[in-house]
């Protein structure tokens, strides 16, 4: 023991960048043993998980994408419905009002025909009444001459003088009476 | 200095007596066991990560816990920050296993040199930043020749546009350079970074204990000052420790990407 001691004193001092043959070998196993362990061991499943992270983000992140794109496209189909729903109750409004502007001109005309057609009905009755009242009235001129004929010729045909101005009178009367109609 | 108690540190720290298997080829002394239980912690946190990851994509659980995203994170700054801004996604995917090792073992074995009672880094000795440069020498090599065959080493050490007068020189700057310093400042940089980071809080923290136990009046005091400048270095180790991380795993990936450039 105190021989290797003594030894290890004499001995030189170690060149320090020289290594040693038990520094190599130790240090090459643990060389070896870390390589492998990242080389078939940690980075294998490092990059998998990465790589699987990566994908589920994007995943999710199209996924999202896509449900806004269609969340606009369903908004917008809303809104052009909502447009169109308007546009249509406008024009049904328009088509409607033109519609009853044009029932009320309609109606208005009608009435005037209706209107001109009574007037015209009641002229023509007028007309006829005055037409058969002039006809009985001359037939009843014709009874009357022929009833004072009669009453003439009966009563005072021994007066001339007196039955012709008898007959002027009645004339006269007759005429006037015409006049008045 | 004081005469008596007060030892600076030396190399010997970095080359503490076996502990196992003493004279066999396998022998272990503190650094080593300091390994094991590093890749051990290590390798059972990446698989508890990895477990993690495989039931999230199996479970479609897509919102990941705390401590899953916590390896996201870990695992995704080498992947994002490294090898994607450097080699783009394919080719970063293609050596993510490379640089990952790189990244969290030197991140792990540095850390060990500011853990109380470990007290030092698994990388402070040459072998462990030897192996790990060696294996982004080969890939860098591997990369170029996949890519280009042959051709690779004439455009790496006959660059195009050179005056034919000075191919000779810059074909000797370029051999030295490409393939024999780029694995060699990997190594070293690491190593001595730790080495240093080491002694300093070696000769910080025994010259606290040698005034505030051996020394008298105002030496006591001063303890109180190497104490302070210890601590603070401490925390610089942890900076150091991820700086170095990061410098060794960046610059294996710009040795790849300059290998699978077209033209330099």
């Amino acid at each position: 023991m105190s021989a290797r001691i003594i030894g290890m004193l004499a001995a030189e001092a170690p060149n320090p960048l020289l290594p040693k043959t038990p520094d190599l070998i130790w240090s090459s196993v643990v060389f070896a043993i870390l390589l492998a362990v990242f080389w078939f061991k940690v980075l294998p499943s490092f990059k998998k998980n990465l790589d699987s992270r990566t994908e589920a983000i994007e995943g999710r992140l199209q996924a999202a994408e896509k449900a806004q794109a269609e969340a606009a496209a369903k908004t917008a189909n809303i809104e052009a419905e909502q447009a169109a729903a308007r546009t249509e109750a406008a024009s049904i409004r328009e088509a409607a009002r033109a519609e009853g502007a044009l029932i009320i001109a309609e109606m208005r005309e009608q009435a005037a025909q209706e209107a001109g057609r009574l007037t015209e009905q009641a002229k023509a009755q007028i007309e006829a009444e005055r037409q058969s009242a002039i006809i009985s009235l001359r037939s009843e001129v014709g009874a009357l001459a022929v009833d004072l004929a009669s009453s003439v010729v009966g009563a005072s045909l021994k007066d001339d003088k007196n039955s012709n101005h008898m007959v002027e009178q009645f004339l006269a009367e007759i005429d006037s009476k015409a006049g008045k109609n | 200095m004081p005469a008596g108690g007060f030892e600076p540190p030396s190399i010997d720290e970095f080359y503490p007596e076996a502990v196992l298997f003493a004279g066999t080829p396998y022998e272990m002394n503190r650094i080593m066991l300091i390994r094991i239980l590093v890749i051990t912690l290590l390798v059972g946190l990446l698989w508890a990560w990895s477990n993690t990851f495989a039931k999230s994509y199996k479970n479609k659980q897509y919102v990941p816990s705390r401590f899953q995203l916590m390896g996201e994170i870990s695992v995704g700054f080498v992947r994002k920050s490294i090898a994607h801004d450097q080699l783009g996604e394919k080719d970063g995917d293609r050596f993510l296993p490379l640089l990952t090792t790189i990244f969290f073992m030197v991140l792990g074995m540095n850390i060990t040199g500011i853990i109380p009672s470990l007290n030092i880094a698994g990388t402070s000795t040459i072998g462990l930043p030897l192996v790990l440069a060696l294996g982004a020498y080969v890939t860098f090599i591997y990369a170029g020749i996949k890519k280009h065959g042959v051709k690779f080493f004439k455009t790496a050490l006959l660059p195009s546009g050179v005056p034919s007068v000075f191919l000779p020189l810059v074909f000797l700057i370029e051999l030295l350079s490409t393939f024999i310093l780029r694995p060699v400042t990997l190594a070293l940089r690491l190593t001595m970074n730790m080495v240093a980071g080491h002694l300093l809080l070696v000769l910080c923290f025994s010259a606290t204990q040698f005034f505030f136990f051996e020394g008298q009046g105002f030496l006591k005091v001063m303890g109180a000052g190497t104490f302070t400048f210890g601590f603070v270095f401490t925390l610089f180790e942890i900076l150091v420790a991820f700086l170095q991380a990061y410098v060794f795993t960046l610059l294996t990936t710009v040795y790849i990407q300059l290998a699978l450039a077209d033209d330099h």
